[in-house]
């Protein structure tokens, strides 16, 4: 009978602690392990989904050189360390951690086993062995920003915003900066609420923005619901993370489609073939890990601005955040001939000129 | 042939004790046969949930850790349930002793010494008793049904919780992300077991289940809550008054409670986020109960808790299971025991017909005896 | 503040008031019998799945709404074969309800996430919902017009039937109505069937009407806001249909704030109005039970098991 002292703690978390050892002499002829861990479910119909289907992509792509656990609905606290270390445990090397609040947490892990790899999702952390990948959102929110101004009757548009983090900021400001190129007096309403995934709040947040006057609506949350309610109300709208028109199919006019899957084969790679770095990648429209889902139901001229919008980020000759630029308060955050750095962007605390309303605090 | 329940002379304390074992070992087994049905592999899901973290060795600080709160809010729970007095508000208790914790450390983020580790602890223990004592008042106040009121409170706990978390004390250098700063080192539980997640709160929440044993066993305040609960009348004529009880039950259970928030923050979080509350107040009502309201069966009720979760974890990496399942098994859990509750109280007697007359005695007329 | 803005807001508030009141009929009527029955969230949260699984498979939202009412009816009696058929404690019996519902909802949701299904929306003609007076009375979906019948026929059942005289003085002294020779057991296992039932109705707005998809939790606590309406209107279902638009007013008004940004809410903090809903509740709780003596209104043999004499 095994008695429960000290010494018996002490005896198993050394024992514990030689798995990944054992683990690591293992993997050598074996697949390498990948593992997964998502806030939400994943057929959410936005952000989880996107991921799994990335991670899909991944498997496809590489094989039997591979295999993969993923685990779904993991709070974001310490619960996630916990999942990690199972993960790492069952013999993962490589752990994909695809929400921000799990972004401490990663970092004990990578701390705790320094044999395995972490990648963060809109991390902000940095080790030897944990690494940050980001997508730059803001690219496809600038030409939802052109199109709302362009279908807009009132000049005031609706943001469903989670929470006040850098990747929901620069999204808000991307849409706000592109619809003031069209319409300089473009007015951008926001509701914070604080979750990620609660499509009930989600539509009654919808329906609030509406009933403020906003005639197009967007949002950042992972559920299509507001894009339900928009379909309901008659109201132009844009998805994000996955193709929503299934869900507005006359209202739901583009969704911008989170593309993770060349990004996980390539990271995969590289640390199948030991040439893995930490880094703080930054993908786009150019590098295939964005796009925008075809955009319908609009007259010719507002499609055309968008295309238009698409192809300058993709030859250069677009940039939303090219100044002069400047934020709620007045000051200047770029100036004419300038522009933000990838820094400035990924440490947006500031919301620009054209949002209604101050960021939570 | 029938079953017929017949009421015994005092409960059965072999059923009071073999009912919760009973009850858990049902539930592995409805819970096989019903993950079975619906195409899990139901064994593989019951040996995760139950069996896996029990004989994984790096699991049992997992356990421990999760079992640490439920515990130190179950024990508060059972002292008050004994009384008859029902709290559900152990869940809004829980987060105000975070927040008074977590504010003390705000305050106190660029100092340095001993005392801001207690201090916190201390103003977490406060908290969470006067956010207890607020059910308690509109009890002996105004007649309020306390399970009603401390629930509303658990409510205004947690927007209170996010207008905080979100405003006031949200990090300024936390790019906006929601959450308090991070608790500096001397803010922090110290380790009990180098190399593992067990802290100190563990111990702490362990000496004081003990304590609470002894003080319902061994001392008037224990008699007095139990006299109070079992026979309010009784308890009048003997000078125990109800309205002190309910308050110091309230004042006890809230301030448990609270600890167990502040030693979460400081144990394992590290931090205020959104994400803190997690039902802990309502599951250690389970605890509670599984643990027949006595301290020390709150302790081994709330590991057994505490496998659940973990192994539910378990359950989804290992075995694919839905998150869902969690809920169900605790739910199965208790209800088995709350069904099997009668079995303290009555007796099962199978009755058979009564044997029929023989001709020669249906022939002669009974006899009246003098 | 346009007119537009005030009839949203109406809009919202009776959308937000009628889950509560359809949960908060079905509690009043188990209470009134004598059961207190805390699993009203688990019974709403199953009556949300099977609503929604219905409508997904079927299209038909009628046969939606009764597999809700006849799935929380179902469910209900697990509680009460454990209350009164085992004697177990109803506080814990219906917790664990509570639990046992939000956990299978999310097992059986695990199927539908994703999907997205078509409204109950309005049977009134749509010319009829065109101008402002119109789409505040006839925008709406048959539910919530349901919850409001409901209202008087519950009332007319408890105040003017024989059954539902019966029903009372089962709640008020079971005892008394045991001798008489009516079946306590039975009229309280009717009542919390009932109670089922409407809470898997008022569960089953939340995706037939407001969201059309499928979340865990859905609810988000309505369950609790109708147990505490009940108290709050002292078990008079006319005051509960205040109470419930009350309380959705409140709620509408938390989520106006905080897409207003500046404006008049602004004055507190949203979470301020978020948690008025509770405060307010515990302050009337309090008014309440202060004027009259132990619980007011209460039906004397709440929460108490039924042990007839010998």
């Amino acid at each position: 009978m095994i008695r429960l002292n000290r010494r018996t703690f002490i005896a198993g978390a050394g024992a514990a602690a030689t798995l990944p050892l054992l683990a690591s002499r293992a993997s050598a002829a074996d697949p390498l392990k990948v593992g997964y861990i998502y806030v939400g479910p994943i057929n959410d119909g936005g952000w989880n989904t996107a991921h799994e289907a990335g991670r899909q992509q991944m498997l496809k792509a590489l094989g039997d050189k591979v295999t993969s656990i993923y685990v779904e609905n993991v709070a974001e606290g310490p619960d996630s360390e916990r999942v990690m270390r199972d993960l790492v445990n069952q013999g993962c090397k490589l752990i994909y951690a695809t929400s921000v609040g799990y972004n401490d947490f990663a970092l004990n892990v990578a701390k705790a086993f320094p044999d395995v790899k972490v990648e963060m999702c809109t991390g902000w952390n940095h080790a030897d062995n944990l690494s940050n990948y980001n997508i730059r959102f803001h690219q496809a929110r600038s030409i939802f920003g052109t199109m709302a101004a362009m279908l807009s009757k009132t000049g005031v548009g609706g943001y469903l915003a989670t929470q006040a983090v850098p990747e929901v900021v620069s999204g808000i400001n991307s849409f706000t900066i592109a619809a003031r190129k069209v319409n300089p007096n473009w007015k951008t309403k926001v509701i914070w609420i604080n979750t990620w995934y609660d499509p009930a709040k989600e539509a009654d947040a919808a329906r609030a923005l509406i009933a403020q006057g906003a005639d197009v609506l967007t949002q950042h949350t992972d559920s299509p619901a507001a894009v339900q309610v928009c379909e309901k109300a008659g109201i132009p709208t844009f998805g994000q993370g996955a193709d929503q028109s299934a869900f507005g199919p006359t209202m739901c006019k583009s969704s911008s489609l989170d593309l993770w899957g060349s990004f996980y084969t390539t990271r995969t790679q590289a640390v199948l073939d030991g040439s893995w770095k930490p880094d703080d990648t930054y993908w786009g429209f150019k590098e295939g890990a964005l796009d925008i889902a075809p955009i319908v139901n609009v007259p010719a001229d507002v499609k055309a601005a968008a295309e238009k919008v698409k192809a300058g980020w993709l030859d250069g000759s677009y940039n939303v955040y090219a100044g002069p630029i400047k934020a709620q308060d007045g000051t200047e955050k770029a100036p004419a001939g300038g522009a933000l750095d990838d820094g400035a962007i990924l440490g947006m605390d500031w919301l620009a000129e054209g949002v209604d309303g101050p960021l939570p605090s | 042939m029938r079953l017929k329940l017949e009421k015994r002379a005092e409960p059965s304390r072999l059923m009071l004790y073999a009912t919760p074992v009973g009850a858990v070992v049902l539930t592995m087994v409805i819970g096989a046969i019903i993950f079975s049905a619906i195409g899990y592999n139901g064994l593989n899901a019951v040996y995760q949930v139950f069996i896996a973290p029990v004989v994984t060795v790096y699991k049992w600080q997992d356990i421990a850790l999760k079992a640490s709160p439920l515990i130190l809010i179950g024990v508060g729970l059972a002292v008050g349930n004994r009384a008859a007095i029902w709290n559900i508000g152990a869940e809004g208790q829980y987060i105000l002793g975070a927040l008074g914790g977590v504010g003390v450390g705000i305050l106190t983020l660029n100092a340095h010494g001993p005392w801001i580790l207690p201090l916190m602890v201390l103003a977490g223990l406060v908290a969470g008793a006067l956010w207890g004592a607020i059910p308690a008042l509109l009890r002996t106040r105004f007649n309020v049904n306390e399970t009603l009121s401390s629930l509303m409170m658990t409510y205004v706990a947690v927007h209170l919780m996010n207008y905080l978390v979100t405003g006031p004390w949200k990090n300024k250098k936390g790019f906006s992300y929601p959450q308090t700063p991070g608790l500096t080192p001397d803010q922090h539980l110290p380790t009990l077991i180098p190399g593992t997640v067990v802290h100190y709160g563990i111990l702490f929440t362990l000496i004081i289940a003990v304590l609470m044993w002894l003080l319902m066993t061994r001392s008037v305040f224990g008699f007095q809550v139990r006299v109070v609960g079992a026979a309010p009348s009784a308890a009048r004529y003997g000078g125990f008054s109800q309205r002190l009880t309910i308050w110091l039950v309230f004042l006890l259970s809230g301030a448990l409670a609270g600890l167990a928030g502040i030693f979460e923050v400081a144990g394992p979080y590290g931090q205020m986020t959104l994400g803190f509350p997690q039902n802990y107040g309502f599951t250690a009502i389970i605890v509670a109960f599984l643990g027949r309201l006595n301290p020390l069966g709150v302790i081994i009720a709330g590991i057994v808790m505490a496998i659940t979760y973990v192994g539910g974890d378990l359950a989804q990496s290992a075995a694919q299971l839905p998150n869902a399942s969690k809920g169900i098994f605790q739910a199965m859990v208790l209800f088995l025991l709350l069904a099997s509750d009668i079995l303290v109280r009555y007796r099962v007697r199978v009755v058979t017909k009564a044997p029929r007359p023989t001709t020669l005695e249906a022939a002669q007329p009974a006899r009246e005896t003098p | 503040m346009s007119v537009e803005y005030i009839i949203a807001f109406l809009i919202t508030v009776v959308g937000a008031s009628t889950p509560i009141l359809l949960a908060g009929l079905g509690e009043l009527v188990t209470e009134k019998s004598g059961v207190l029955n805390l699993g009203v969230e688990g019974m709403m949260l199953i009556g949300a799945i099977a609503g929604f699984a219905t409508m997904d498979l079927t299209g038909n939202p009628w046969l939606a709404v009764l597999v809700a009412a006849a799935s929380g009816a179902a469910v209900s009696m697990i509680f009460a074969v454990l209350t009164l058929g085992l004697s177990a404690n109803q506080v814990a019996t219906g917790l664990a309800l509570t639990i046992f519902g939000t956990g299978l909802s999310s097992l059986v949701g695990q199927g539908f996430t994703g999907h997205g299904i078509p409204t109950f929306d309005s049977i009134f003609p749509a010319a009829l919902a065109t101008d402002r007076f119109g789409r505040v009375l006839f925008s709406y979906s048959p539910l919530v017009y349901f919850a409001i019948v409901m209202v008087g026929v519950v009332w007319w059942f408890l105040n003017r039937t024989r059954p539902g005289l019966i029903l009372r003085a089962v709640g008020e002294n079971d005892l008394s109505a045991h001798s008489i020779g009516y079946s306590v057991i039975g009229v309280r296992y009717a009542a919390v069937a009932f109670g089922g039932a409407m809470a898997g109705i008022g569960g089953a707005y939340f995706p037939l009407v407001l969201t059309p998809q499928w979340s865990e939790g859905l609810t988000s606590g309505r369950g609790w806001i109708a147990v505490a309406l009940v108290v709050f209107s002292g078990w008079r279902p006319g005051l509960l249909l205040a109470g419930a638009y009350f309380f959705g007013l409140l709620g509408t008004l938390e989520l106006f704030a905080k897409a207003a940004g500046s404006g008049w809410t602004s004055v507190l903090p949203s979470e301020a109005w978020a948690a008025f809903p509770y405060l307010a509740t515990v302050i009337v709780l309090a008014a309440i039970s202060a004027s009259k003596s132990a619980g007011g209104n209460a039906p004397a043999t709440l929460g108490r098991p039924f042990i007839p004499s010998a």
